[in-house]
């Protein structure tokens, strides 16, 4: 179980996130939506450790690691997705995977990790992570490299962010086979109504607290009156 | 050779020399073993230090080892090494230097190479500098290299440099011919005082040429690095230069890539960077349970790989 208890983050005197709890069980898939600069992305890097809560803890199983370090979360099962994927001159795909499974790598796993992103493994093991890889297999990569890692709990940032609609497609598949395997628990911050539908619940932030939890049609009359503009156009489309 | 030897060498070549393979190697001065064939031969040259390596027409395949070896501490050898290939042979060659010292009295190395390389050639370059000692700034390695690149032909040049060297000025000069292809890849790493500088004076003289320069560097510690790279484009051609360097710790670098375009048919490109380690990158490896300090070595690792 991860839990969060009473998380408060500001800068300066301003208020990102104000006594946040929220707890979330190991197969749970949970969406959290709001405006821009609501707190849900610096909510996420709270929990991996990129970001130092003002106050408040995070704990993992019992165990307090609000202290911890990334690497040492990352090892007790937290794992996080960049918004926007990170490029490397140099590493592979093959490397980022390697890494991701701790050194405990052959081919056959990169194959099998590749196919659950959409991505042919012939083709994509040997690539450079570099900026000459589109948005959608960028983000395809870091999904699989998230995966690879076989944390207990997933972080996505906005994974829709920087693709076409039609690699959208694909991902929320992506999202629906995570949660039909049951070995993860999964918070995903996004705007998109495809995966309001298969989770959980829905969380909607807006500043920098949480003003709503349950499902689609209960945060639904919530969405329309908090005028988060970027939800209704995507419901609109 | 003795197994330190031995052992010193496999740093620069990656594997032993075996006695029928085509070689030549050059310790503290002397040739210690040489082997040539029919197709390549080897001739020690009489006025002055070095070789002559002759590649015979329609040559295919040949694989050539002619490393350097310095062990005698405070050695300063130069050699003058040519290489005559004919036309229509396809090559590799694998050279190097590797120096111990360990000493204070400056051990050092100066490569003289010249290519005429002929028409519808295919050669590969491996060069590879390495330097060993307990004692730091007392390893020097100059290279000055002189390439003529005949018509149709292309030379591949992997150059490395990454431990080791405390001083080198390697300098670089090519002259390519009608639709030939000259490519040439660069890996320096430098750390402690050590101090490099990398020139490369390209000209684009044929119609339809192409050249590639591609430097990657990472300069550690108080080290210096600057690379000066110039292409002209005298005829239609395409050049491009890149340079990216990776900055810590309190080490300095300068890179100045120039374009210069006689024709109005070159098309020039260039780009250069230098940065210290990008913070996301650290970041998504440290996400993924690597330690800050582990991350890093990854990331220099794939950045020379």
């Amino acid at each position: 179980m991860l839990e969060l208890k009473n998380i408060s983050y500001k800068i300066n005197d301003k208020v990102i996130l104000n006594d946040i709890n929220l707890t979330i069980n190991e197969r749970d898939f949970i969406v959290i939506t709001g405006p821009n600069g609501s707190g849900k992305s610096t909510l996420l890097k709270i929990i991996m450790g990129l970001v130092k809560p003002t106050s408040g803890k995070v704990i993992l199983d019992g165990c307090d690691i609000t202290d911890k370090l990334i690497y040492e979360r990352a090892n007790m099962g937290i794992t996080f997705t960049f918004q926007t994927p990170v490029n490397f001159k140099g590493l592979t795909v093959r490397d980022l995977l390697c890494i991701s499974r701790s050194y405990y790598y052959d081919d056959y796993v990169g194959r099998e990790l590749l196919k659950k992103v959409g991505l042919c493994a012939q083709e994509y093991l040997n690539r450079e992570v570099n900026n000459n890889l589109s948005g959608g297999e960028l983000k395809r990569i870091e999904i699989a490299t998230a995966l690879a890692k076989q944390g207990k709990y997933l972080l996505f940032d906005e994974p829709e962010a920087g693709i076409d609609l039609w690699s959208f497609e694909d991902l929320t598949k992506i999202f629906k086979d995570i949660k039909k395997d049951k070995k993860h628990g999964l918070v995903v911050i996004s705007h998109q109504e495809r995966l309001f539908d298969i989770a959980d619940k829905v969380i909607v932030f807006d500043g920098g607290v949480i003003k709503e939890i349950g499902n689609k049609n209960k945060i639904k009359k919530y969405l329309n009156e908090s005028k988060c503009k970027k939800c209704m156009r995507d419901e609109n489309e | 050779m003795n197994k330190e030897d031995n052992d010193i060498l496999f740093n620069i070549l990656n594997e032993e020399i075996d006695s029928n393979s085509i070689h030549n190697i050059r310790k503290n001065g002397e040739v210690i073993s040489k082997h040539s064939t029919d197709e390549v031969n080897i001739v020690t040259k009489k006025d002055k230090p070095g070789i002559e390596l002759n590649v015979k027409k329609g040559s295919k395949g040949e694989y050539v080892q002619i490393p350097v070896l310095l062990t005698t501490e405070g050695f300063n050898d130069t050699v003058y090494n040519d290489y005559n290939i004919q036309d229509d042979v396809l090559i590799t060659i694998v050279a190097g230097c590797a120096i111990h010292n360990d000493c204070e009295i400056t051990s050092m190395h100066s490569g003289i190479h010249t290519f005429n390389i002929g028409k519808n050639c295919k050669v590969k370059y491996i060069e590879k500098h390495y330097g060993c000692g307990q004692i730091d700034s007392n390893k020097v390695i100059n290279t000055d290299t002189f390439i003529n690149l005949g018509e149709n032909s292309t030379l591949e040049i992997e150059t490395i440099q990454i431990s080791g060297v405390d001083k080198s000025i390697r300098k670089t000069n090519a002259v390519l011919e009608n639709n030939s292809a000259l490519d040439i890849s660069e890996k320096l790493m430098t750390a402690s005082n050590d101090e490099v500088i990398s020139t490369y004076n390209i000209n684009l003289k044929g119609e339809n040429c192409k050249a590639n320069l591609i430097s990657r560097s990472i300069a550690k510690n108080n080290s210096f690095q600057d690379f000066i790279s110039e292409m002209v484009g005298n005829n239609k051609c395409f050049g491009h230069i890149e340079c990216d360097a990776i900055i810590m710790d309190n080490a300095k670098v300068s890179s100045t890539p120039k374009i210069i375009a006689n024709s109005v048919e070159s098309e020039l490109t260039h780009e250069a960077a230098i940065g210290k380690i990008n913070k996301d990158q650290l970041l998504k490896l440290q996400t993924l349970g690597l330690t800050k300090e582990e991350a890093e070595m990854e990331i220099i690792k794939g950045f020379m790989n």
